[in-house]
């Protein structure tokens, strides 16, 4: 399987090229992927399967997009949500 | 742009693909859109993309599945992946996005194939990083063959905690240990099944045959746990769990919990369509007639979505109402549907009689299914069981009422996981049915969509 090279949270990471954004931020070692607007606390992809919610990112600028459902591309943008984003 | 076809089946997974292929082989002109981006569903996900290989332990699965993913490229439907059904209509209309645009697909006919999500059963922790469902972990094994840290624990309860677990020794990784909630009364209850599992000796002998390749490998399996808490500061760092009334704890890297799956309803809920309470599963399921009918005309549904069936009898499911949309389209006539159906029948009886065996002896444990006081319900809205259990006090009939009281299921997975757990919570709060009981309505959108996706519709 070829990889690709996405960008998260500012820093480039080489991927394979089935990965989803969601498991390209897991890779990356991000812990948590977003902030819950609710409580601040930190949370991270859970179901990886379009369910759950968890995993709401902020790719190529485009807040709340499920990453779990977002193929990774050669250049993708990863980052995690924070509530300000949600507002933007 | 708009799209018109005959049939709408909507799920790439065993029914939707057989669904598909059938009713194109009818002469029916068929358009299959999945929320995934490749067809297969979950069992057969990355199917085109994956490297097998001929000894392993879903071989069968993965050899059937290759088989319907081709023939579903051959049938001539057409296929639109990585589209989402936003809201469906009784006159046919199926208002869907590809996360950029929403459309509006008009079809005579639509088979809903949905598939199943896991049962989320909320333990304490459960929130924090690093604790995901079995599933998630599968989902990753399968799409990119990612073994997990060795400080790995799976927790809960079904088939697919062992099926994970061999594949992950399979693939050379390492369990740390299972830690396995099935409550041992379940094969007492089970055994009053035995016969139908006789009828169809496979799933035992594949359970049997997985368990038997965990056990070799080393992995710790703890029986009769009680009760799960996930701790950490920050992201998960040890599990603790109960045998017998004792508390044990272990570093955890990684908490995979299960407790079997449940048919993703939100689609035919949505609809309108009527349901009612499994006793047997724990879950709601469609009224459907023996086609797969809902009582929304010219919708029907088929697969895990009704009621978990498993992969080979949703294939099944997927065929039989392939032929009655070909004959509501009057591609068939009522004779040759029967008699193209028959064996279909024959096949899925003898299924859905093993399936009643493996139901009573995966069956939840009670005690998990009503959490303590602190435990977040609703991860969205950090909804937890003492706001639902209040709401009650304060006079909440209904799942519909709890979630207008507390904002339980209103954030953006609106309900699709917290929605059985909840109403559990509520039912045994209310000392009521689960029938009686009830879940949250699903109005649409039923996947949120931006304003710019909606701005772009064009009717």
């Amino acid at each position: 399987m070829s990889n690709v090279t996405v960008n998260v949270e500012g820093k480039a990471i080489s991927v394979p090229a089935g990965e989803s954004a969601a498991g390209a931020a897991l890779a990356a070692g991000l812990t948590h992927t977003r902030v819950s607007p609710v409580t601040g606390e930190p949370r991270a992809p859970y179901c990886m399967m379009g369910v759950c919610f968890e995993c709401l990112m902020v790719i190529d600028g485009v807040p709340s997009r499920q990453a779990c459902m977002v193929p990774v591309r050669e250049g993708m943008r990863i980052e995690r949500q924070t509530a300000v984003e949600v507002w933007k | 742009m708009s799209v018109s076809c005959d049939l709408l089946v909507i799920g790439a997974g065993p029914a939707g693909l057989a669904a598909a292929s059938t009713a194109a082989k009818r002469g029916v002109d068929v358009t299959l859109m999945d929320e995934q981006v490749a067809p297969g569903g979950q069992i057969h996900r990355a199917m085109e993309s994956r490297a097998f290989k001929a000894e392993s332990v879903s071989r069968a699965d993965d050899e059937r599945g290759v088989a319907l993913v081709a023939e579903f490229r051959a049938s001539g439907s057409r296929y639109q992946p990585g589209t989402q059904a936003w809201q469906m209509q009784a006159d046919g209309k199926v208002y869907v996005t590809d996360g950029a645009r929403a459309r509006v697909i008009t079809a005579r006919r639509v088979i809903i194939a949905a598939g199943a999500i896991e049962r989320a059963v909320p333990i304490p922790g459960w929130t924090l990083p690093g604790v995901m469902t079995v599933g998630a972990a599968q989902i990753r094994l399968k799409t990119i063959t990612y073994k997990p840290p060795a400080e790995t624990w799976l927790a809960g309860s079904g088939p697919l905690l062992w099926l994970y677990a061999a594949q992950v020794i399979e693939a050379g990784g390492r369990i740390a240990g299972i830690l396995d909630t099935t409550p041992g009364s379940n094969r007492m209850r089970a055994l009053r099944h035995i016969g139908g599992a006789l009828g169809h000796v496979a799933y035992l002998k594949r359970g049997l045959t997985l368990q038997r390749c965990v056990r070799a490998a080393g992995v710790l399996v703890v029986n009769h746990v009680e009760a799960l808490e996930a701790r950490g500061e920050g992201c998960v760092q040890s599990v603790r769990y109960c045998v017998k009334g004792d508390w044990r704890e272990a570093p955890a890297a990684l908490l995979l919990l299960h407790q079997g799956v449940i048919p993703h309803t939100h689609a035919t809920r949505a609809l309108g369509a009527e349901h009612h309470w499994n006793v047997l599963q724990r879950c709601f399921v469609p009224n459907l007639d023996s086609w797969g009918n809902t009582s929304i005309e010219s919708y029907a549904a088929a697969g895990d979505c009704t009621g978990i069936v498993g992969a080979e009898a949703s294939l099944l499911q997927g065929h039989i109402a392939a032929l009655e949309a070909a004959r509501a389209l009057g591609k068939l006539t009522p004779a040759q549907r029967d008699e193209l159906a028959a064996p279909h029948f024959a096949h899925l009886w003898r299924h859905l009689a093993a399936r009643r065996f493996l139901d009573a002896l995966f069956a939840p444990r009670a005690s998990l299914l009503n959490p303590a006081d602190d435990v977040v319900v609703c991860r969205c809205e950090s909804v937890t069981a003492k706001q639902i259990r209040d709401a009650v006090v304060l006079g909440a009939m209904g799942p519909n009422q709890v979630k207008a009281f507390t904002r339980c299921g209103m954030g953006p997975c609106q309900g699709r996981l917290c929605g059985l757990a909840a109403a559990e919570i509520l039912a045994a709060a209310r000392g009521k049915s689960m029938q009686e009981t009830g879940v949250f309505k699903v109005r649409a959108p039923l996947k949120p969509l931006s304003l710019s996706e909606l701005a772009a519709l064009e009717e």
